[in-house]
């Protein structure tokens, strides 16, 4: 006899219309009085804002205009807001949720986060993880959203000793998740393209 | 903060052990795999290369919390929320049930998306074309958070049917489309919920791509009598489950911010 547990639910895919739901501007409505988007920041919050920049291609290589992507990151300490953070350093920024959703652009296909830059964040057996933002990629097609992370260009020191990237055999497929920064308008934009399948395909996580 | 860490064993916190309880692995054998040709969709956007596993850390463990006073009021009305010039038409249901973790634990505090097209089978939505006519009265998305024992409720219409272009012929059973967020990044979920008896179930191409007959059945609502209000209201059942966690130590601490 082993052990009985309850199932997780079986995922299904968001579909085209996903942006009715998670973000009805989008849709072409306006439904709700406070809605979740793509800025993460107010005026108030610490660090150095940034925006990541990006866009979303297919095994063909065409774009995906209808992508949902959710970001969860830690602060400029690298602290999360979430009381299961339990790292000694740094702090909760309490103007900083950490988490915000963009879509593709049904014309561009292309998503954008006003965020912040997150700090270094404690990884497992005392090792010290990159500044990293998860990314969580919801469309039409795709079964069951899709897990990955986005690093930083500038920091590769702290990218060369990050346990994740170290797992990644193959540098060519451990580049899929390295952001590359650029100036425009005295603003930092990281672009951070992801591939579902093919040639560079972006790594992907079971997490 | 301070009272968390006191109540966790030592074992949590000594260098080098896990910084909080991880979330189970997932049962990739009760999920659709990426690649599904049958919905032809999949073809283009499913990875070909393997996940890469990677054991869980403070990014997978924690996620973003959500409070009441981020909500409006109609919110989780779906007859209401978007009534312009008189209530939205359809069939009036309730659909309730609890978020759970496998380990059969309500999840408090935790926010519930919802989403679906009209009585008609139509999405208020710029991309689709279907013939059928827009609802003035009905947005067709609401939202929610759980209550301390991961209990919801939400009303709206019975959605109706609409075709897509996989195979020719091929219509969507009636269906709303669940965002679940849990306490834990690692544990978002996007599912979908069928009503009872509805005959599109076993042809849908999207439900076959589960390899899992029970946890096809999982999604398909149940009618609730017991929960239905008399001459006014039909009600339908959906419990959905989240990924466990290791430990329950952090349980009842997850306020909303």
């Amino acid at each position: 006899m082993s052990v009985k547990y309850l199932k997780e639910t079986a995922s299904q895919t968001a579909g085209p219309y996903v942006h009715i739901g998670l973000a009805p501007h989008q849709a072409g409505f306006d439904i709700f009085q406070n809605n979740f988007d793509n800025n993460l920041v107010s005026a108030t919050t610490r660090g150095a804002q940034i925006i990541i920049e990006g866009r979303v291609f297919d095994g063909s290589g065409s774009l995906v205009r209808d992508a949902l992507i959710e970001a969860w990151q830690a602060n400029a300490d690298g602290r999360y807001n979430h009381p299961g953070d339990r790292q000694k350093t740094g702090s909760v920024d309490p103007n900083f949720r950490g988490w915000g959703r963009a879509c593709t652009d049904f014309e561009s296909g292309i998503y954008r986060f006003y965020t912040v830059k997150p700090g270094c964040v404690a990884g497992r057996e005392g090792k010290v993880q990159a500044p990293h933002i998860n990314l969580w990629i919801v469309a039409r097609g795709i079964n069951m959203g899709l897990n990955t992370r986005i690093y930083f260009a500038d920091e590769e020191k702290a990218n060369e000793s990050d346990p994740i990237l170290r797992g990644i055999e193959l540098k060519k497929r451990r580049d899929t998740l390295i952001a590359k920064p650029s100036q425009k308008d005295g603003k930092t934009i990281y672009t951070f393209d992801i591939v579902l399948q093919g040639e560079n395909e972006t790594v992907f996580f079971d997490v | 903060m301070n009272d968390l860490v006191s109540s966790v064993p030592p074992a949590f916190l000594k260098d080098g052990a896990n910084p909080y309880p991880e979330l189970y692995r997932r049962d990739y054998a009760a999920q659709s795999p990426a690649y599904a040709p049958i919905y032809k969709t999949s073809v283009l956007r499913s990875p070909r290369n393997a996940l890469l596993s990677i054991d869980h850390s403070v990014s997978e463990t924690t996620g973003p919390m959500f409070g009441q006073n981020e909500l409006g009021m109609l919110d989780n009305d779906l007859i209401l929320n978007y009534a312009k010039d008189g209530e939205a038409i359809g069939p009036r249901i309730i659909v309730h049930g609890y978020i759970l973790d496998e380990n059969g634990r309500g999840l408090p505090n935790t926010l519930v998306e919802f989403w679906q097209a009209n009585a008609g089978g139509r999405y208020r939505h710029k991309n689709d074309t279907y013939l059928a006519p827009i609802d003035p009265n009905f947005g067709g998305c609401g939202r929610t958070l759980t209550d301390e024992n991961g209990y919801y409720y939400f009303r709206t219409i019975r959605p109706g049917a609409y075709p897509w272009r996989n195979y020719v012929n091929s219509w969507r059973p009636a269906h709303i489309h669940f965002s679940l967020f849990g306490n834990a990044f690692a544990q978002r979920l996007i599912t979908q919920m069928y009503f009872e008896g509805d005959p599109l179930i076993k042809v849908c191409p999207i439900i076959k791509t589960i390899p899992d007959e029970e946890a096809i059945q999982r999604l398909i609502a149940p009618l609730d009598l017991n929960a239905s209000v008399p001459d006014d209201t039909m009600a339908y059942r959906f419990d959905m489950v989240l990924r466990g966690r290791r430990s329950t130590l952090f349980e009842n601490r997850l306020e909303g911010n």
